[in-house]
């Protein structure tokens, strides 16, 4: 078969005759030929000439072939230029010798045109190939080349939107892998107004770019409804609301997700779709897991989304540990997983808690894992209430607009009690007193205390004893889903009034409930230490000094703010 | 062939097969096991007997079938899983979308 194009040839051979009937076989061909009457000249004319296929005679003058075609396939580099040898040998040892120079075939002279054509084409394919093949790689490279750089941007830029949170707060350790973001992982922390924290840690189905596409948009509901002072449940919804909404039918979030209350001593738990997490004692045993229970985000309809969610104790010094399904998942070169428990008894060994990250990633390494890019640890220590000092938000406006003389009052009724929390709503509203702005942290705890327990204890006449050990707890929290669910009156008033003062202004909030009141001295005589769990809404109150009254034998409370 | 489908007798139900590793390599051979057909059945029967492995991707895959095959109204049996691929179901809850066996 001739070569599809006509290449340029180089041909070296000392004797004329050979030399000129060669030339003339190849020319016919179709090809372009250059001649070299030795070694050395053939090796000048192809760094001149750079021809795509030479011939060379085996045993020539000055310089012979052998040498040639080791310097000319240095020359050539990467590129293939094929070289074939024109030899009269016949004895093995001389044909090997062609090859072991770099020489690609070899042939016998006297020479025939046919098998010199075919064996032409033949390099040539060969030589097209290699070309491609390089080409390719070059091209691979570039790409290649380019996404690192694309990932590095976007991760830079999304960097600074994760950290914008509180992931540095004294009282998280985390590790993740350089771009666990764009295997999907996604840790995310931040205060509410009230002081609580909340944490995110998440995984998005896939890898690359379109795992991490979906992370901007969570981390932004996150984010804003967390400084907004909404709840854990509001913001789960929002959040899968928003991911069903735009992401494509395969693709969804697993997440778990805490809201740590250091002032009540409780966390708050939602896991759909993560490894188990687990709650530690300051001693490091595992005092409960936290399973997953529902569905990943993005895969209900907004109707169908549970958001039902735990709440457990968690007193100062306990932790919350949590990992992505990287570590669990990570198999051996037999393909075993790491698997619960064999993490299991890395947690157990653990004596520091500062060495426990060390410890996992030290266990996957002896257990033989191949390292996955997809991991991340987090582990959060319950702070004493008032010991982690939440950074105030930055407010942008002038104050001009702040409305000092007004009064509304909002009345819920049982149907909406079941669904809808207006604390976060009304903080808003009191964020436009430039005033107020000081004291938004206590103003969130105290509205939001007031109401849950007007709600609990007043309409579902909960009784905040029940809370006396973990337990009790949950019993508390299921009674209060039943009784919330079933609720069919009922009412809570909350009453706000802002006044101008000679110096400043001042707000009262009124909260009155449809209960049966309780026993205000009663409760409030109640010591620290007897209430265990319970009766910390009231005491909270009083402790953020703020000023407060309890009227209608219990059914409304009244607090004051001044500035 | 990795992924194999069946109609059952009365061709209202298809049953599709899946061998080896459920994850995304399986991506099209999966989609154009039920995608082709005309109308689809609501009923879809999802045989992992063969299957030893499944990632995330498969669960993304068969949250596709329930969406051609009628999202809510679908009805989707996964059998024959191993206890490996059960765990993972469960730890997604996929067991609240789909008859899982």
């Amino acid at each position: 078969m001739p070569a599809e194009q006509g290449l340029r040839v180089l041909i070296a051979e000392d004797g004329a005759a050979d030399r000129l009937l060669l030339a003339q076989i190849v020319r016919r061909q179709g090809h372009e030929v250059v001649t070299a009457e030795n070694g050395e000249q053939a090796v000048a004319l192809f760094a001149e000439e750079r021809p795509d296929l030479v011939l060379l005679d085996a045993l020539m003058p000055v310089m012979d072939g052998f040498e040639a075609a080791r310097r000319i396939k240095a020359m050539a580099g990467e590129a293939l230029v094929p070289i074939i040898f024109l030899t009269s040998m016949n004895e093995e040892q001389g044909l090997v010798r062609c090859l072991e120079a770099g020489g690609d075939d070899f042939m016998a002279k006297p020479y025939s045109a046919v098998i010199l054509a075919a064996k032409i084409g033949a390099m040539d394919r060969l030589r097209r190939l290699q070309a491609t093949v390089l080409e390719q790689r070059d091209e691979l490279a570039r790409h290649h080349h380019h996404l690192l750089n694309e990932q590095r941007v976007a991760k830079a830029v999304f960097d600074k939107v994760a950290h914008s949170g509180c992931l540095r707060s004294s009282n998280i350790r985390y590790l993740q892998s350089p771009y666990a973001l764009f295997n999907g992982d996604l840790l995310l922390a931040a205060f509410t107004p009230s002081g609580d924290m909340h944490v995110l840690l998440g995984d998005f189905t896939g890898h690359g770019l379109p795992a991490a596409v979906g992370a901007m948009p969570l981390a932004e509901v996150f984010y804003g409804m967390t400084a907004k002072g909404y709840g854990l449940v509001e913001t789960l919804r929002e959040m899968n609301a928003k991911l069903k909404r735009i992401l494509p039918v395969d693709m969804f979030c697993c997440a778990l997700l805490l809201n740590l209350s250091f002032e009540r001593g409780t966390v708050e738990v939602w896991n759909g779709g993560m490894p188990d997490g687990y709650r530690l004692s300051a001693a490091g045993e595992v005092l409960s897991v936290l399973q997953s229970r529902h569905l990943p985000l993005g895969i209900l309809a907004p109707e169908q989304f549970d958001d039902r969610t735990d709440i457990l104790p968690l007193t100062a010094g306990e932790r919350v540990f949590l990992l992505s399904d990287g570590v669990v998942d990570t198999g051996d070169a037999k393909d075993r997983l790491f698997g619960v428990e064999r993490l299991r008894e890395v947690l157990a060994a653990n004596r520091d808690p500062g060495q426990l990250f060390d410890e996992v990633m030290q266990a996957l390494e002896r257990f033989g894992g191949v390292p996955r890019d997809d991991i991340s640890l987090c582990d959060i220590r319950m702070a004493e209430p008032g010991g982690l000092a939440p950074v105030a938000p930055v407010y942008s406006d002038s104050g001009r607009s702040s409305p000092l003389d007004w009064s509304l009052s909002l009345v819920l009724h049982a149907d909406s009690l079941k669904r809808f929390n207006p604390v976060p709503y009304l903080l808003q509203f009191l964020q436009e007193i430039h005033g107020l702005r000081p004291s938004s942290a206590v103003l969130h705890s105290v509205l939001g205390e007031l109401y849950s327990n007007a709600l609990e204890h007043g309409v579902l006449g909960l009784d905040s004893r029940l809370k006396q050990d973990a337990a009790g707890f949950a019993e508390y929290y299921r009674e209060r889903g039943r009784r919330l669910t079933a609720l069919s009156e009922g009412f809570v008033r909350i009453a706000l009034r802002v006044e101008p003062m000679a110096a400043g202004g001042r707000l009262t909030v009124e909260i009155s409930d449809s209960g049966t009141g309780f026993d205000i001295e009663k409760v409030l005589a109640r010591p620290a230490s007897e209430k265990g769990l319970s009766g910390r809404g009231l005491h909270l109150v009083q402790r953020l000094g703020v000023r407060a009254q309890w009227l209608d034998q219990g059914r409304r409370a009244r607090v004051e703010f001044g500035w | 062939m990795a992924v194999e489908s069946d109609f059952s007798p009365d061709e209202k139900q298809l049953t599709i097969k899946v061998k080896g590793r459920f994850d995304f390599g399986k991506h099209q051979e999966f989609r154009d096991a039920y995608e082709r057909l005309d109308p689809t059945p609501n009923s879809v029967v999802v045989d992992l007997k063969d299957a030893t492995y499944l990632d995330s991707s498969a669960l993304g895959m068969l949250l596709l079938l329930r969406d051609h095959a009628g999202g809510e109204r679908s009805d989707i049996k996964v059998i024959n899983t191993s206890s490996d691929v059960r765990k993972i179901l469960a730890i997604s809850n996929f067991e609240k979308l789909f008859d899982v066996s």
